[in-house]
């Protein structure tokens, strides 16, 4: 059998189930091989101990019913975790203990889940590069000195470097699919309403999903068939029939109409990029989907909408750092200046720079020139959707322009930064599913991904589409764990 | 920034706006760091100006896109004896209080 940390999800839950691994050694598995993996900084706070000692009461007292029986699952540090520190990445909240859990963890506590840690993440989930995370830098598995995507950068490399079977992250813009992108792993966003934002640090509250990440895209299914829910703590919830995702899971999708929009065809697209689009059209036909050339003609304005939009409501969101109820507070003369002094030193550069252009943005005189523009321009884009799912019934694109990226390259242009994310955001404008799927690599053999789109509410047919080309692509990572040499 | 006819042209943002904005979001900036935002704003600005070319006069703005009315919820208390846990992370408390900066002379 092959080492217990490189086997996927499903293949371990089997092994548990069969009592061939029991939950403590697999604990024991993961957490041996993190600490020889300190090197790539995924973990941001360790729960070792006590995934050791919660893993022993599980063998103890096995309930093999569960969707999760025993397996240790180290998870995005945006999560709020009851009595485990949490600190979304920022100075601000370093010393932060929540005394209260999220929903979408506590799904995977009650199916038998056990967390192994906190990982990393760019600070505030603002970031495509892991770059901006105050507590540092986080190494692509795939090679030295090489980003692993943002803001779910930890959570991508420790999925690659099989620090953890499966993880969570969250994507406003495309944080769990461009990090999946970047390391050879699965990303998926859900439908906005699917799984809820109950105890989630907020970032752009209209835009921010938390969606399953995994080596492969079954383990995905079984992660969102628990992590997805309908909960009344969050008020934009919303209580719809959600599959079993992991039986319904099939690769049958003959007849299905794909989509290939002619705007994500953009001027700077590397040739590598539109070969992989290409050949990713030939595996979906091979799967027996029927191609269709369609439009969305907004797509070019998603960006700029984008950055309206998560900037506002941010600056919205971040106010309550105040240095009053929790978090870091820096000594001031006055309230005011406490205030200043504190957000000052508790904030990062990027976090700083969306507070103030969606300050900026929302001050007196310019609402209806920015912000109700980007909304307007927000409508035309979801309606480019709708129109669109009139002719089909998923979108097939290339998930990033680019395979990942040095370290330092991009940290001091924050518009190249944002135009990593082009092919995503346009699906969280428009509240939509998407996944990413690694499809193939580059020259310099960095994993490239493909994105899948969905209608709204049909991650079942997203993931089937997901699971058929997964078969016929047959990709697999080349991971030689230079970090522990 | 000039605003006329729902078409808004852009303008550069200076160092006084900088130093303004950093005012209403509660950070404070030293020369420096505002020089540096000053340019940083400006790119990004010239980069959220392509918005311009759009007409959307009779365009709804999409407020929400869970197309669904917010639910009520029952006026009754859910939470009860929960002051120890909110005070918990409080960077200073006294007793059942934050303590803030003196407000009133």
């Amino acid at each position: 059998m092959s080492e217990i940390t490189s086997l996927t999800l499903y293949e371990l839950i089997k092994n548990i189930k069969e009592k061939k691994i029991s939950s403590n050694e697999a604990a024991k598995s993961f957490v041996d091989r993190a600490e020889k993996s300190k090197k790539i900084n995924v973990y941001v706070t360790e729960n070792f101990e006590n995934c050791l000692k919660l893993s022993k009461e599980f063998d103890d007292k096995p309930n093999f019913d569960l969707k999760l029986p025993g397996i240790p699952i180290a998870v995005k540090d945006l999560f709020c975790t009851n009595e485990v520190r949490t600190t979304a990445g920022s100075n601000i909240l370093n010393n932060f203990v929540p005394t209260y859990e999220s929903t979408v963890t506590q799904n995977i506590w009650n199916e038998g889940g056990i967390l192994l840690g906190k990982l990393n993440c760019d600070e505030f989930a603002m970031g495509s590069s892991n770059e901006t995370s105050f507590f540092g830098n986080v190494q692509n598995p795939i090679a030295e000195d090489l980003v692993p995507g943002g803001s779910s950068g930890g959570s991508s490399a420790a999925l690659a470097a099989n620090l953890t079977p499966v993880t969570i992250g969250t994507d406003t813009g495309g944080s769990i699919r461009q990090p999946a992108s970047f390391t050879g792993t699965v990303g998926l966003k859900p439908t906005y309403g699917s799984c809820s934002r109950y105890g989630i640090v907020a970032f752009a509250s209209s835009l921010d999903q938390a969606g399953p990440m995994s080596k492969d895209v079954k383990d995905s299914s079984i992660l969102l068939e628990v992590i997805s829910s309908f909960d009344k703590k969050d008020s934009t919830s919303i209580d719809f029939k959600r599959n079993n995702y992991s039986s319904e899971l099939t690769r049958n999708i003959k007849g299905l109409k794909i989509g290939i929009p002619k705007e994500y065809r953009v001027d700077e697209m590397p040739d590598e990029i539109e070969k992989l689009w290409k050949k990713g059209i030939e595996y979906a036909k091979d799967c027996g989907a029927e191609i269709i050339d369609i439009s969305l003609p907004h797509t070019s304005y998603a960006l700029p909408t984008y950055y309206i939009v998560a900037p506002a409501e941010a600056s919205s969101n971040l106010a309550r750092y105040d240095g009053i109820k929790y978090g870091l507070r820096s000594s001031g003369k006055n309230l005011i200046d406490m205030y200043e002094k504190t957000r000052s030193e508790g904030f990062g550069e990027e976090v700083k720079r969306r507070v103030m252009i969606g300050t900026y943005v929302l001050s007196s005189g310019y609402y209806d020139a920015y912000y109700l523009k980007a909304q307007k321009v927000r409508q035309l884009i979801k309606q480019d959707f709708d129109q669109a799912y009139n002719k089909v019934d998923a979108i097939l694109t290339p998930s990033t322009p680019s395979s990942a990226f040095k370290i330092g390259e991009k940290s001091n242009d924050p518009v190249s930064m944002y135009l990593n994310d082009i092919f995503t955001v346009p699906v969280n404008l428009a509240g939509l599913p998407g996944i990413s799927i690694p499809a193939g690599v580059d020259k310099n053999n960095y994993p490239l991904g493909l994105q899948i789109i969905g209608k709204p509410f049909d991650e079942q047919t997203v993931l089937n589409i997901a699971y058929s080309m997964e078969e016929k692509i047959n990709y697999k990572n080349n991971i030689t764990d230079w970090w522990m040499k | 920034m000039v605003v006329c006819d729902n078409i808004f042209y852009h303008m550069t943002i200076d160092l006084k706006t900088v130093k303004h904005i950093s005012k209403l979001a509660r950070i404070s900036l030293d020369e420096k760091k505002a020089e540096k935002l000053a340019t940083d704003m400006n790119s990004i600005f010239e980069f959220i100006e392509k918005l311009n070319e759009l007409n959307t006069d009779n365009v709804e703005p999409l407020t929400s896109i869970a197309e669904t009315t917010l639910r009520f919820r029952d006026d009754k208390i859910t939470s009860e004896n929960i002051r120890e846990k909110i005070l918990k992370n409080s960077p200073e408390k006294n007793d059942d209080f934050f303590v803030v900066p003196k407000v009133v002379e």
